[in-house]
């Protein structure tokens, strides 16, 4: 166990540290970060200090702990384009992108659950097949024309859930919410739904073959033949193994969450960091790019590690491989 | 002639799957339609947008044809510039399709050349292109597309970004597809590695180079023209949402994903065509490349096919 963890451990350590050190690159090689700091008809003396006050003139593996450092704190420095401090700017913006991210991981998972083992068991019914054709729908259609669909049947032919935005939010003082007023919940819907459509369908699809192929084992067919009532078998005896990749796939499924967002955010104008993200390439804002890639960098080596840990209790098969060696 | 030639694919396998396959037939036939609309685009379209002295404000905001207040002049409206919807959707097309199929290739020729030399040449190479493309394939590609775009846009020069982003585009998307390509063409040379052609021309002496892309390539070349398809259309959806986003195309040669993210600022006010069509049209490509990709995995794969 011990062994096992610590080997992730530093697999996922090692992910991070080359991901910081891309995003370093970037902050001194890509550009000139006195010029950026100073502007371009600064002079010489004021250049030199500028330089001496960033420590460019320390050796690359100093500047480059220093930068770690940094990282560590939660300092990613100062936006060149908006001029404030990017901790700042990302603490006001992660709430907004999570809650949007976990509202449609949860309906991914739930409805997707759901309708796949209700598609893996009913195999044939007129009900499977229209789910399945919608599921490929999901699958094939761009996000942002979902979303657009969305907005244009929900928003402006019924006129009845806004297309922008978050709604009310509520101020806990660290942590800006949009769950508890009624306005923040209807705002949540259609980025939501549009978030979680393509997740959905994975998940239905997933959930559908492994109930199918269960179905067929043996030992589904002994409690067949033992008696015991059909229900009971679908739902206590297969289910339990089917949901087992549907682990995995929660685990991938947040990280996509999170890419994607940056997609949702943009149609819907969600105040969220996808949003903050795609004006920062728009604008080479080095601070704000740098510190949205070490941070999805580091969500999805987190979610993974956990993956990987959760799996090793599960799956007995990795826990004998890793005794044998 | 043509006949004798028409009668040979159809003797073949796949010639014979792809005939009895309608899906495949009316797909393959789409796809063709748009490539051909797109390549002859000053032929097709009624009017060139990109030519200030055929458009005129005036005309801005005509709706379809056939709604009220349309004219028969633009058969499916015009946009806010008084750009005919139909010739910009053609000349977008052919942005969309060129983006889509360069990446591709760019990703193929990288992606194949890692995984070919991966498998045949194994060792510390092979665990270092491997890890590579693990590490890769948990990212997302419109992720991977987003940053190494940024990264490239901050390389590069303020003023040349226009002229650029072209290739910038192509290089973007291409980098984050190569996986695929990398996996599957190593996972076919082991296979092919072992066989006996490949020990003979290694006792005849042949270099590894030769034997690589001459010998083994083309036997590997199936799955990766499987994944090529449906990689493709990853790729114009890709195009299509950076240019949605507002990073990709310059707004000055719009491709489909650029007229959507126009035409979505006047969804509110009624004017719904300058979206919906370039929608439909972007839907319509991708998913008749899509179910090609589908056809073709069955067919060159008949392993699948049995399950």
């Amino acid at each position: 166990m011990f062994s096992y963890t610590f080997k992730r451990l530093l697999q996922a350590i090692l992910v991070m540290v080359v991901v910081a050190f891309v995003s370093f690159s970037l902050f001194n090689f890509v550009g000139d970060p006195v010029n950026s700091m100073t502007g371009e008809d600064a002079s010489d003396q004021r250049r030199d200090e500028v330089r001496e006050v960033l420590g460019l003139n320390d050796p690359v593996y100093i500047q480059f702990s220093r930068f770690l450092g940094n990282v560590v704190q939660g300092d990613f420095g100062i936006s060149y384009q908006l001029k404030r401090e990017v901790s700042d700017l990302v603490a006001e913006r992660m709430p907004a992108t999570l809650e949007l991210v976990f509202v449609s991981a949860l309906l991914a998972i739930i409805l997707g659950v759901i309708l796949g083992v209700y598609t893996g068991i009913h195999r044939d019914s007129f009900i499977s097949n229209i789910i399945l054709v919608i599921s490929l729908a999901g699958v094939s259609l761009p996000t942002f024309i979902i979303g657009i669909m969305l907005i244009y049947f929900f928003s402006v032919i019924l006129g009845v859930l806004p297309s922008f935005g978050r709604g009310e939010v509520t101020d806990l003082g660290f942590w800006t919410t949009g769950l508890l007023t009624n306005s923040g919940l209807k705002a949540l819907i259609l980025p939501s739904i549009t978030l979680s459509l393509f997740q959905m369908t994975y998940v239905i699809r997933l959930v559908r073959a492994e109930m199918m192929e269960i179905l067929q084992t043996d030992y589904i067919k002994f409690a067949k033949a033992r008696g015991i009532k059909t229900n009971i078998i679908n739902y206590k005896h297969a289910l339990k193994n089917g949901l087992i990749p549907v682990i995995t796939i929660t685990g991938i499924n947040i990280g996509t969450l999170i890419a994607f967002s940056i997609i949702t955010e943009t149609v819907f104008q969600w105040p969220g960091m996808g949003a903050l993200f795609i004006n920062a390439v728009y604008f080479v804002d080095i601070p704000i790019m740098s510190a949205y890639m070490i941070m999805v960098a580091f969500i999805f080596v987190l979610i993974n590690f956990i993956v990987d840990i959760t799996y090793y209790f599960i799956d007995p098969r990795i826990r004998l491989k890793e005794e044998k060696g | 002639m043509l006949f004798k030639k028409i009668n040979k694919i159809y003797d073949t396998d796949i010639g014979y799957s792809f005939f009895n396959s309608k899906i495949a037939i009316i797909s393959s036939t789409i796809f063709l339609i748009i490539c051909l609309c797109s390549v002859f685009a000053g032929i097709v379209a009624p009017y060139n947008p990109f030519d200030p002295a055929t458009v005129s404000l005036m005309d801005a905001f005509t709706p379809p044809m056939w709604s009220e207040g349309g004219s028969s002049s633009f058969i499916l409206g015009t946009d806010q510039q008084g750009r005919d919807m139909f010739s910009t959707m053609i000349y977008g097309s052919r942005i969309s399709l060129i983006v889509g199929f360069s990446s591709i290739i760019f990703a193929m020729v990288l992606g194949v050349f890692l995984g070919v030399t991966a498998g045949y040449i194994g060792g510390m190479y092979e665990i270092v292109v491997m890890r590579l493309t693990d590490v890769q394939l948990t990212i997302p590609s419109i992720l991977m597309a987003l940053l190494v775009y940024g990264i490239a846009r901050s390389i590069i020069s303020q003023s040349m970004h226009d002229e650029m982003v072209m290739y910038v585009l192509i290089f973007a998307i291409g980098i984050s597809e190569w996986p695929q390509f990398a996996r599957v063409s190593r996972a076919s040379t082991l296979v092919e590695k072992n066989k006996e052609y490949v020990s003979a021309s290694r006792i005849i002496g042949l270099s590894n180079i030769l034997i690589m892309f001459k010998h083994i390539l083309p036997n590997i070349l199936r799955p990766i023209l499987v994944i090529a398809t449906i990689g493709l259309a990853l790729a114009i959806i890709t195009e299509s949402t950076l240019s949605f986003l507002g990073v990709g195309v310059p707004p000055t040669t719009p491709s489909l994903g650029t007229l959507i993210r126009f035409g979505n600022n006047f969804l509110f006010s009624g004017e719904w065509w300058i979206t919906f069509f370039p929608a439909i049209f972007l839907i319509v490509l991708a998913l008749s490349i899509n179910l090609l990709g589908d056809w073709m995995r069955d067919a060159l794969n008949p392993k699948l096919k049995k399950r």
